[in-house]
This record gives structure tokens, C-alpha cells and sequence, in this order.
């Protein structure tokens, strides 16, 4: 179990999850395993926390190309997107990009 | 103890500095680099870019088209810097239109003003209610919300070279980025508009708009410049517009996400594959002139932003949608001239070309 600090900037996510824009989770790993990672966030955040149009924010177990995660303000993408492991009181940050300019 | 904690959590250092922790990845060199090296390499290449097309001259009086959003807030702060640190010399200007729509554009105007104090630039604020006559909510309590974004993004572009007449200025800068323009590319190819896929690539645009307008971040990502405004805490505006569910640009846009993700390379392939399009000689292009009502350029007798309002004045808005124009007499006349279908097409959002 462990408490992540979740952030929805920007382009309407927000919108989806009781228009609230900061998220204080508490998020068990799945199957036993003994780390969180990404995968259990997001598999979570589907379940538990997405009120509408989950479409806007998933693509499969991801979120939607587009949309930008940074964890610690670092780049999902440099820590291996859903394999990204999490720990207590981390921040976890999505912008998406879909749309305004 | 926290070097262990990085470390184990996979990430590496700059391939840069190697010295500070890398925070992106960039799409463009899936290089990894940290924050101090990111801002540097990214408002280095916008400098390269400015250089290499002489989009400015020194003594410029420059408007940058600003909506409030990422893109338009990023591009005022980089050129406002660049300006500072490689003295271009250039007269800068916040140039916003106001479309008429509550609860989005009064919001996203309350940001420019903000950037106005933030970066020292004066602003201006054109709206259509005083341009047309007509503020959007109006026009879509008359037309609904189909073919709404048309009208906007009709008036939109004039607007913005009304307001930048109005400022004296030399030159019009838009935040259009890489992704943009390859979901364009792919939109005119999809329409089949030829007209716009063979100018729609270029850095400066002159021949269709009586300002020049240029894109400084043609060549840049979308990630990095949302990247860019969420490290440097930059204000910037997001919400999507109320009226505009956007859905043919909508499919084109994730379509070129969907490829980003896989080969990210491939956006600047696209624009790449734009740029090289030769059209054939013989192929007959709109003739440009001059809207007789207005002035404006049109190919046309009037320009399509009189054509929509002299519907919407007229109580059939309907008139100036879609592709054949058929319904006003003269236009039709000459359009046969031409040598027949009219190549307008549709605009939707903000990302008319």
C-alpha cells in the first residue's frame, strides 16, 4: 500500500474525475507483487477514480497517446512507462496535450 | 541514500552534462537530458530555426498571436528571451482575439493579460463582436454547434491580420508546432486540397495573408513545449473550447499520436514529406485577388468572411458553408471562370493555415 499524490493538469482530465484537480490515493499492488508500479495507478485510476469517457484519458491499459506523465517530475518515459515503480508519497503528474493552444 | 533511491529507480544521468539527472526523454533525438539542458537545447533550435529561415530583420515590429494556451505562452516567453539575449532588435506585441465566447475566451484572455505584465509586452485585444458584429455565443445561438467552428476560424484569420494592421506591424508569429502543421499536412491531403498542402509547410507564409506570418516552432514538439511550460511554471490557459468537439482534426491529431508514440521521428517525416510535394504545373490554383466587399484577399468575389456574414445578416447562415459556393450569383460566375470547384475547404479550431 502506498499513498500517491496525483496531479491532472490541463485539457479537461480533470473534468473526468469529480472536476478535481489534485488526488491524494492510496493504491495497493496488484497479484501479490511486493512494488507498485504505473500499471497498478492507472488500473486503479480506471476503476476507482474516472467518472465518464474513460477513453479520453486510456488507450488499453495505457493512457492515451498525448497525454504526458511525469513521476517526480521526471519522464515516464525515462523510467519505463508502466513499469515505473512507485513508493510512498510519490507525485504523479498528467497533462494532456489533446487540445488548446 | 536518496542517490540510491534515483538510481534504482532506472533513471540516468544527462547525455549532455552528464552531471544532473535527466528529467525527458526528447521525441525528436530520444535523448535523454536534464532540465538545465533541455531549455538550452530548445531555445537554442528555435534561435537555429529564426537564423536559418531570416523570418525577422532588425527594427521589426513583431505581434505574437496569443490565445492564452501552451503554445502561444511559451512562444511570448522564448522570443521575448531570445530578443533579449541575441538582440534581434524586434518590437514585440501581444496580438489575442476575442472570439465572443464566455466561460472559455474571457478566461483565456484574463491569462494573456497576465503574460502582458509577466513579459513586458503590450497587448492587443481584437474582438469580432466589434470586427463583424457578431460574438461567437451569438452566432451559435443562430447556427448551433455544427459548422460553428467554420465561422470562427474564418473570422479568426482575418481578425488577426486586421489587429496586426492595426499594430503597424511587420510581422505576425503563430505558436503552430511540429504536430500541428503534420496533422495539417495530413488533413489537406485527406481533403484533397491542394491549394493549402503545398503552402501549408512553409515557415513563412506571405501570398495568402496581406501581413507575413511565420512559425518559429515548426520543427518543435508539442511534448517539449508542453514539457517547457510545466518545468518553467509558465501561465498558460487550457481548457478546450465549449463549442468545439473538433472531430475531423480530432482524428487526424490522434492518429499522429498514435504514430509519435510508436517512432517519434515520424512527425517530422510528415512535415518532410509536405515540404516535397510538387504540384503539377498544369494543375489550374485559385487566382488570388481582392474581396470587393472588404478588401481583403479572397480568390474569390467576396472573401469567405463576408460570404458568412452576409448569411448570418441575412438570417441564412447556411450560405458560405461547405465546398460549393454556388448560392451568392457572382460568386458563381466566377468560380466557372476559374475553372470550376472553389478549393476552400473547412477550418475548424484554432489551427487555420
Amino acid at each position: 500500500m502506498a499513498e500517491i499524490f496525483m496531479f491532472l493538469y490541463s485539457g479537461g482530465l480533470e473534468l473526468l474525475c469529480d472536476s478535481k484537480k489534485i488526488h491524494n490515493v492510496n493504491v495497493e499492488q496488484q497479484n501479490g507483487e511486493d512494488k507498485l508500479i504505473m500499471k497498478d495507478l492507472l488500473s486503479w485510476v480506471r476503476t476507482n477514480l474516472i467518472k465518464e469517457r474513460p477513453e479520453m484519458f486510456m488507450k488499453g491499459d495505457t493512457v492515451r497517446p498525448g497525454v504526458l506523465v511525469l513521476v517526480n517530475d521526471c519522464d515516464w518515459e525515462l523510467s519505463g512507462q508502466l513499469s515505473t515503480t512507485l513508493e510512498d508519497k510519490d507525485v504523479v503528474v498528467f497533462i494532456s496535450t489533446l487540445h488548446g493552444g | 541514500m536518496e542517490e540510491e533511491k534515483k538510481r534504482q529507480r532506472g533513471v540516468r544521468l544527462c547525455c549532455l552534462c552528464n552531471e544532473q539527472r535527466a528529467s525527458l526523454k526528447r521525441p525528436k533525438t530520444l535523448e535523454h537530458i536534464c532540465r538545465d539542458c533541455f531549455y538550452r537545447v530548445f531555445e537554442d533550435e528555435i534561435h537555429d530555426v529564426i537564423l536559418s529561415n531570416n523570418l525577422f530583420s532588425p527594427g521589426d515590429r513583431v505581434a505574437i498571436g496569443a490565445s492564452g494556451g501552451k503554445d502561444s505562452t511559451v512562444l511570448a516567453y522564448v522570443l521575448s528571451k531570445l530578443n533579449k539575449t541575441h538582440n534581434y532588435g524586434l518590437d514585440l506585441f501581444l496580438l489575442s482575439v476575442d472570439e465572443g465566447i464566455t466561460g472559455y475566451r474571457d478566461d483565456s484572455l484574463l491569462t494573456v493579460h497576465r503574460n502582458q505584465i509577466q513579459y513586458g509586452l503590450p497587448l492587443k485585444v481584437i474582438s469580432y463582436e466589434e470586427l463583424y458584429g457578431w460574438t461567437m455565443d451569438n452566432i451559435v445561438k443562430m447556427i448551433g454547434l455544427k459548422n460553428n467552428c467554420t465561422f470562427c476560424g474564418v473570422f479568426r484569420r482575418q481578425a488577426l491580420d486586421r489587429g496586426a494592421a492595426l499594430l503597424k506591424v511587420d510581422k505576425v508569429v503563430t505558436g503552430h508546432n511540429a504536430d500541428d502543421i503534420a496533422e495539417t499536412v495530413l488533413l489537406n491531403i485527406l481533403r484533397g486540397d491542394i491549394a493549402r498542402l503545398s503552402r501549408c509547410t512553409s515557415i513563412i507564409t506571405g501570398e495568402d495573408s496581406p501581413i507575413p506570418r511565420c512559425k518559429p516552432f515548426k520543427y518543435t514538439y508539442e511534448k517539449e513545449i508542453v514539457m517547457y511550460a510545466y518545468f518553467k511554471k509558465l501561465d498558460y490557459f487550457s481548457t478546450e473550447c465549449i463549442y468545439s468537439p473538433n472531430a475531423y482534426r480530432g482524428f487526424a491529431r490522434e492518429f499522429i499520436k498514435d504514430l509519435e508514440r510508436i517512432r517519434p521521428r515520424a512527425i517530422l517525416d510528415i512535415i518532410q514529406s509536405g515540404e516535397n510535394f510538387r504540384i503539377s504545373a498544369t494543375t489550374k490554383m485559385p487566382e488570388q485577388g481582392t474581396c470587393e466587399r472588404c478588401g481583403y484577399i479572397s480568390s474569390q468575389k467576396w472573401c469567405k468572411a463576408c460570404v458568412l456574414l452576409d448569411g448570418l445578416n441575412r438570417g441564412l447562415p447556411k450560405l458560405g458553408i461547405g465546398r460549393s459556393r454556388g448560392s451568392i450569383d457572382g460568386c458563381k460566375d466566377r468560380n466557372e471562370k476559374n475553372g470550376g470547384k472553389s478549393i476552400e475547404s473547412k477550418q475548424c479550431g484554432t489551427l487555420d493555415f
